[in-house]
């Protein structure tokens, strides 16, 4: 396929790998945000072909594990009312509350629908005017658009049935977090490209300064994401730190403009809770009040819920790149994809599915 | 959720006032948002996340940097300076 294949080429993966051999001297740590990139990495198995030296740190860009344990167990009260279809990406079904999970909802009669789209949970709203339709809006700025457009369709059609529970987080504030922490260990940065694509990496600048650490925004395919570490230990070696772009067939400085105004009409930034992390100040997005009705939290009257994270799960550590799956006791035996006591070992894009699914650690 | 493969656009149209497009991700069509792309034509390759449309392929980007890649990866296959002293 076009602006696939090329940059899957395995030749030109191979030599990149041996570009990157010559110039890395020392030992770095580099951290991917985004769990795509994660994943990418260890389906091509290109953590095993990189040199030694280079310490892949997973980041905490899946928005399924960030996502709090009380917000999963909000959802579940929504879901369980009746005359509630509640709608989700298919990744949040399985990820286990502090009792049940989505999936176990349904089963007990709960009307829980997997939807590629919020823009798909919009129109069964239209279609079923007698039930409240509820979408979990979760993720990072690639789905703060559409979710957004989700509730400006929803206002423009006039549905009194559609709502949204929001975990909207953002991508700059967890690296400050995660820069300014006692125990970091990052010496530089994979930026999410996708997110870039959105909200472009002018954001960064300050960050790559502010912590002299090289930030560089990297494509999802082998090639592209060899290229993002041969540019990051490039800068390392020199001590450089500026921000590089390695995906400009797709991301731009100022990324899509259109897509940033209608995330603003809908949305404002918000304090947010991080699954395993905590509360980030500014890390998030939520409803402005003018769209306030939209607000599933405020329309069933979740907002006290509280719930605390289990004891065993070292989820937190393992999102700051802290730790490994491998560190944890429970990793493959109390914890694999078929029974998660954590989220990233739920999700797609989870570090702890990666492991378990491409055997490592 | 945030991977998402380049398809083509091929079809482009309004639906309940909101501008959608048919988009090709090789054999697989699905109905697309295109909202945040207003200049988007028929025949360009874009990125979706969740029905969403978040940007257009530059061809023109994409060339340069496989071509720059190719150029260092070539650079990488012959000894460096630092190689040759070490042979002689």
């Amino acid at each position: 396929m076009r602006y696939l294949d090329e940059y899957r080429d395995r030749d030109l993966a191979h030599r990149m790998i041996n570009q990157i051999k010559k110039i890395a001297t020392r030992p770095w740590a580099i951290m991917e945000i985004c769990g795509g990139q994660t994943h990418s990495f260890m389906r091509y198995g290109l953590d095993e072909l990189l040199p030694s030296q280079i310490d892949l740190v997973h980041g905490p860009g899946c928005p399924v594990c960030v996502t709090p344990l009380e917000l999963i167990d909000k959802a579940l009260t929504i879901a369980l009312q009746p005359k509630v279809i509640f709608t989700s990406f298919g990744d949040m079904l399985r990820v286990p509350g502090s009792q049940d999970d989505l999936f176990s909802i349904r089963a007990k009669g709960g009307k829980v629908r997997v939807v590629y789209s919020p823009l798909d949970a919009v129109k069964i709203a239209k279609e079923n005017p007698d039930h409240q339709v509820v979408f979990f809006a979760i993720g990072f700025e690639t789905t703060a658009p559409v979710n957004a457009t989700s509730v400006i369709q929803a206002k423009a059609l006039n549905l009194k049935n559609y709502s949204i529970l929001v975990s909207q987080v953002c991508v700059p504030p967890a690296m400050h977090a995660i820069l300014s922490s006692p125990a970091n260990r990052v010496q530089a940065f994979l930026a999410a490209g996708h997110v870039c694509s959105v909200m472009g990496y002018w954001q960064y600048h300050p960050i790559a300064e502010k912590y002299h650490v090289p930030i560089v925004v990297t494509g999802f395919e082998p090639v592209d994401l060899l290229n993002g570490v041969r540019m990051a230990v490039e800068q390392l070696e020199k001590n450089q730190a500026m921000v590089q772009n390695a995906y400009p067939r797709v991301v731009s400085e100022q990324g899509n403009k259109p897509a940033q105004k209608i995330i603003d009409q809908v949305f404002m930034p918000v304090d947010r809770n991080w699954r395993g992390i905590g509360t980030i100040p500014l890390s998030g997005l939520g409803l402005r009040p003018e769209y306030s009705e939209f607000d599933a939290e405020l329309r069933f009257n979740v907002s006290h819920i509280q719930t605390k994270e289990s004891e065993v799960c070292i989820a937190g550590d393992i999102l700051q790149g802290i730790k490994k799956p491998s560190n944890c006791p429970a990793f493959g035996t109390a914890c694999t994809p078929e029974h998660p006591l954590g989220a990233p070992m739920v999700s797609s894009e989870g570090t702890c599915s990666a492991f378990y699914r491409f055997r490592r650690g | 959720m945030c991977l998402g493969v380049p398809g083509k656009i091929t079809e482009i149209y309004s639906l309940n006032n909101l501008r959608m497009c048919k988009v090709d991700f090789g054999g697989v069509i699905r109905e697309v948002c295109l909202e945040a792309l207003p200049e988007a034509k028929i025949g360009e390759y874009t990125i979706v996340h969740a029905g969403f449309a978040l940007n257009i392929l530059s061809e023109e980007e994409a060339q340069e940097t496989l071509k720059a890649l190719n150029e260092l990866a070539e650079y990488a296959d012959t000894p460096s300076h630092f190689d040759n002293e070490i042979d002689e």
